[in-house]
């Protein structure tokens, strides 16, 4: 697949089964640098696995992911994993924190998975942390922090090695609204300034109003709504 | 609700008389509204005046001549656009959208594809108002929370309604 000018990351007719459970069924995909895309759907539709297959966490059965020029099916799997470390980001409904850190070394773990000196790390994940008005609790460990500010941490580490394309499946799905609303203002907001892409998988009307547009996953077929109307 | 609209896709089944299609439209959509016969009477004359229904037989009896309508081509091209154009987003416009989805099930269209449009639609009028909500003060921002809260119920009730197209479909078409 040679997708069009400017796109970042795209798919085309990806399938995906799990035995006999058809997760995806031909869904295709396409997003821009700097561009907010929300992945709706009724539960079990297949928006998670299609997050997971862009993401290069779990391969597809068949079709085509193309991420800048690059399919990620001809890549190793040293070379994908390198690629989720250096230039992906993810976000996750919870449990994402290691609890044994505090917050600002769960920030600079990315930092120090990918080399990066301790001192060093952790000032540029205290800056995140101010981006996301969470730096007062760097000393703090996750347990002792609320949903809403651990999910700020949780942001500010997505986006400490400054990642191209930034993956959010339920980001807010513990919060609550007011909390939630706040957490996607500043993902998209940083996200935006970054000119980073964000593949915002919701079930959530109001979650999915801060994308620029939506694709809808049914039964693992997928509709570009921009393109339907 | 678009009246002509809603007589014009009953009338996609079939030939029928102005009586038989207000008892169709009160067991469909008139359930604490039913039609008087006057509305149905001078729906249908505008509808003939525009070629969207024509008359397909007279029946003589010991009262008034009774019509029998048929859609035209010109008709379903209408029941087709109007199906296709998505509801401005408002409050309450619920009853609207469910007589399109009943319409489109019972004509055999995509009712699925009725729900994704709208939910386009009312996404579209989401973000203009995140938007304003985020570049505004507390005012602002309660004001668009207030239509934002509206806009979300109906898409929860869109969402549930797709849930069980399936089911809705058995029912309508039993």
């Amino acid at each position: 697949m040679t997708p069009p000018p400017g796109t970042l990351l795209a798919a085309e007719d990806l399938r995906k089964s799990y035995g006999p459970t058809v997760a995806l069924d031909g869904a295709g995909f396409s997003i821009h640098p700097g561009e907010v895309v929300a992945v709706m759907g009724p539960s079990g539709s297949g928006k998670s696995t299609l997050l997971h297959c862009l993401a290069g966490i779990v391969p597809p059965d068949s079709g085509s992911i193309v991420y800048d020029g690059r399919e990620l099916a001809g890549m190793s799997d040293t070379e994908r994993s390198a690629l989720r470390r250096s230039e992906f980001g993810f976000v996750f409904q919870f449990g994402q924190l290691v609890p044994e850190l505090t917050c600002v070394e769960n920030v600079a773990l990315p930092l120090r998975l990918n080399g990066r000196p301790r001192k060093e790390a952790e000032r540029a994940a205290l800056a995140w942390m101010q981006r996301l008005e969470v730096d007062d609790l760097a000393a703090k460990r996750p347990g002792e922090v609320s949903g809403g500010q651990g999910q700020r941490v949780a942001v500010a580490r997505a986006l400490v090695t400054e990642p191209r394309v930034i993956f959010a499946d339920e980001p807010t799905g513990a919060l609550d609204s007011l909390n939630g609303e706040r957490v996607m203002e500043l993902l998209t907001e940083a996200a935006r300034s970054a000119n980073a892409a964000v593949v915002l998988v919701t079930h959530e009307a109001r979650v999915a109003a801060y994308s620029d547009r939506e694709i809808v996953v049914r039964d693992g077929r997928s509709r570009d709504m921009e393109r339907a109307i | 609700m678009s009246i002509g609209h809603t007589l014009l896709g009953l009338l996609e089944s079939g030939p029928r008389h102005g009586y038989d299609l207000k008892r169709a439209f009160d067991e469909k959509f008139g359930h604490d509204r039913p039609l008087h016969y006057g509305q149905v009477y001078s729906t249908m004359s505008r509808l003939l005046k525009h070629g969207l229904v024509e008359v397909d037989g007279i029946e003589a009896g010991g009262g008034p001549e009774r019509k029998r309508y048929a859609i035209t081509d010109a008709g379903v091209t209408d029941v087709e656009r109007w199906l296709a154009t998505p509801e401005k987003p408002e409050e309450y416009l619920q009853s609207t959208l469910y007589t399109k989805v009943v319409l489109a099930l019972l004509t055999h269209r995509d009712a699925a594809d009725i729900l994704d449009v709208q939910r386009s639609e009312h996404l579209r009028s989401m973000r203009i108002l995140t938007d304003r909500k985020r570049k505004g003060d507390l005012a602002d921002q309660l004001v668009c929370d207030h239509a934002l809260f509206h806009l979300e119920a109906d898409l929860r009730w869109l969402e549930l309604t797709a849930a069980r197209l399936d089911k809705l479909r058995a029912e309508v078409t039993r």
